[in-house]
């Protein structure tokens, strides 16, 4: 696989992003830049601002001041539909998806967005064989194939997190952004998750951002580790290194989550 | 061939399979197994209400939209016909001219009302429908001139479809080949095209992405759809057909009104009928609407035989007299609601 994005420059970056709500700043002037066939964690203590850092890159929020560049286009004032066009996918972190529509369904309506044909209301949605096809193939990523006709709503929690990943990877996303994609799977579930982002990691053209609690993940996924605390940046750099700045020490490993090392 | 006219969505429930060929079998041959005018207009209401409920399901049980308006639509497009009947004299080119001047105000309408409101709250939106409609009619009726006001108007169609014209002078089963037969399977064909169309749509592609909307909107932007235009589209295309339910139901009577076509009544049936037939799919309006106008123009008749025969009896004659049936169709209702609250076609489906 080739792109046309030489690895130097940034696909993704924000400058000085800020978003309050009332009085709360909950992500505080951040700069950062995500370069291809990176994986880059984003660690941070509860309430942090992970989530809502990753919000506001994807477009589900916002900002109220700074901005954000995609592909060296400044997609501030776009909404999360056209920032999903032009690249970015989200997995999210409580998940979020069509309850009273089957597994493959669910799928399918991210592979349909990704090829273009949501507006075509002439043919019949079942005869898209390619397209059914295709989220097939995803589904049997993530190891969900058996439960293609199921409804999504009465899913066991950690099958809903896989449906999760394979709507991700059903867009086709240049810029990969996975929000804690294994709490709550069971032991088996997790294993098949990651090997997922390490193969994506594995093709080298991808930007990966994952949002992880659990220390022994981020250790062996990540090639830079970002830490948010109050909103604010306060760490951002090689993953030995970061881990072992006092201000990381302090910020991230003083409040409790310790346990998760 | 069966699996493409139906889009591939069937009634998956054999009661609501035998129903629905019932209903279709009814409406076909009603002309010939029916004489009189009332049982013709009961039946040629029925085929008007599907389309019409139907049109107003993918807004409520696809896409999740509450809205108002639809009888306004209605309005416009009975109002365009029969206007244009009436100014332009009973010619085809009326007819036409009358379509086209409605369907654009329509979809202007439309478009206007889905820009400026579907990024709001469905509450408002709602609320944004209910004030527009209710101008509307108030303008219909305040330009008395125009619109024949609160009496409406009563017009003249094309020569064929006129209850004198004679197609041929010979009698098929008894039945003379007259305008108002000839009327009668307009409106039963074009309603037929348009429930299918409608089928097609919501099993296509876009229909699916409504459900996405309606299922989690949120989501439905970050797969990349953007909302706004989808809810605009299926405001628009139920709009549009709307507006042809009220030109059919305007040239089967001859006549366009505001309490016809643009009271809040109107809308309140629609509402019902969705709600007892189940929302979110089609055939609910289908056998909605064949039971709600098949009770709503009997229920009265047999209550007044049923009062009748129990003459005698002091209470029950009074509580079946036909004054009270309006009361009996929302207790009919409240109960189907209480028992059925995924509607009639819901229920069959879960029956397993
Ligand atoms: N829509 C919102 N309105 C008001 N406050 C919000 C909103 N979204 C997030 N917040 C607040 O912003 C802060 C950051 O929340 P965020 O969800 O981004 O944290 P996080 O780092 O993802 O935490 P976790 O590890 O628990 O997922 C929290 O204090 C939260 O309460
Ligand atoms: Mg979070």
């Amino acid at each position: 696989m080739t792109t046309a994005v030489v690895p130097e420059h940034p696909v993704l970056s924000t400058h000085g992003l800020t978003i309050r709500f009332g009085g709360h700043v909950a992500v505080n002037n951040v700069s950062a830049e995500f370069r291809p066939g990176t994986l880059t964690a984003i660690v941070g203590p509860n309430g942090a601002g992970k989530t809502t850092y990753f919000n506001l890159m994807s477009g589900q929020l916002p900002a109220t001041s700074g901005s954000v560049r995609l592909f060296g286009e400044d997609v501030t004032d776009l909404g999360a539909p056209q920032r999903t066009k032009r690249g970015i996918g989200r997995a999210f972190q409580l998940t979020n998806l069509f309850p009273n529509l089957s597994v493959i369904e669910n799928v399918r309506l991210a592979v349909q967005s990704q090829a273009g044909m949501g507006l075509n209301m002439v043919s019949l949605w079942s005869r898209h064989v390619e397209l059914m096809e295709r989220a097939e193939h995803y589904l049997h990523r993530v190891a969900m194939a058996d439960q293609r006709d199921e409804i999504v709503g009465t899913l066991p929690h950690g099958n809903k997190r896989k449906l999760e990943v394979a709507i991700l990877l059903a867009l086709e996303p240049q810029i990969l952004m996975f929000d804690e994609p294994t709490a709550g799977m069971s032991v088996d579930e997790v294993p098949v998750i990651l090997e997922l982002i390490h193969q994506i990691k594995a093709q080298g053209d991808k930007t990966i951002l994952l949002v992880e609690h659990k220390m022994d993940v981020v250790r062996s996924l990540a090639d830079r580790i970002i830490v948010l605390h109050n909103g604010f940046l306060v760490a951002d750099g090689d993953p030995t290194e970061v881990m072992s700045s006092p201000i990381v020490q302090e910020a991230y490993l003083g409040t409790g989550v310790a346990d998760h090392v | 061939m069966l699996k493409s006219i139906l889009s591939g969505d069937f009634p998956r429930s054999r009661i609501l399979s035998i129903m629905l060929v019932l209903t279709f079998i009814g409406l076909a041959v009603a002309p010939f197994m029916l004489s009189g005018a009332r049982p013709l207009n009961t039946a040629a209401t029925i085929c008007i209400f599907i389309v019409l409920v139907a049109s107003y399901d993918l807004l409520l049980g696809y896409t999740g939209i509450v809205s108002f308006a639809h009888t306004m639509f209605y309005g416009i497009g009975a109002y365009g016909v029969g206007l244009a009947l009436d100014a332009m004299g009973p010619s085809w080119w009326a007819v036409f001219t009358g379509l086209a001047s409605a369907l654009a105000l329509a979809l202007v309408l439309a478009l206007m009302i889905g820009l400026f409101s579907l990024r709001v709250r469905a509450i408002f939106y709602a609320m944004i429908t209910l004030a527009v409609a209710s101008a509307f009619a108030i303008l219909a009726s305040q330009l008395s001139d125009f619109t024949g006001g609160e009496d409406g108007k009563t017009f003249k169609v094309p020569e064929i479809l006129s209850p004198g014209f004679k197609l041929i002078e010979a009698e098929i089963f008894g039945r003379s080949i007259d305008g108002k037969l000839l009327t009668y399977y307009l409106v039963f064909t074009a309603c037929l095209l348009l429930f299918l169309f409608m089928l097609r749509v919501v099993n296509s592609p876009f229909g699916r992405v409504l459900q996405a909307i309606r299922e989690n909107d949120f989501r439905a932007e970050a797969l990349g759809y953007r909302t706004v235009v989808y809810r605009t589209l299926a405001n628009c295309l139920a709009a549009l057909i709307a507006a042809l339910a009220g030109a059919l139901m305007a040239l089967w009577l001859r006549y366009v009104g505001p309490k016809t076509f643009l009271s809040f009544e109107v809308m309140t049936d629609i509402l019902l009928i969705v709600v007892i037939g189940g929302m979110g799919t089609l055939y609910g309006a289908v056998v909605g609407a064949a039971l709600f106008i098949f009770a709503q123009n009997y229920l009265q008749s047999l209550m007044a035989e049923a009062s009748e025969a129990l003459a005698g009896v002091p209470i029950l004659a009074q509580a079946v007299h036909p004054d009270r049936w309006m009361l009996w169709l929302g207790i009919l209702f409240v109960l189907s609601v209480y028992f059925f609250p995924t509607g009639i076609v819901g229920k069959l489906r879960n029956r397993k």
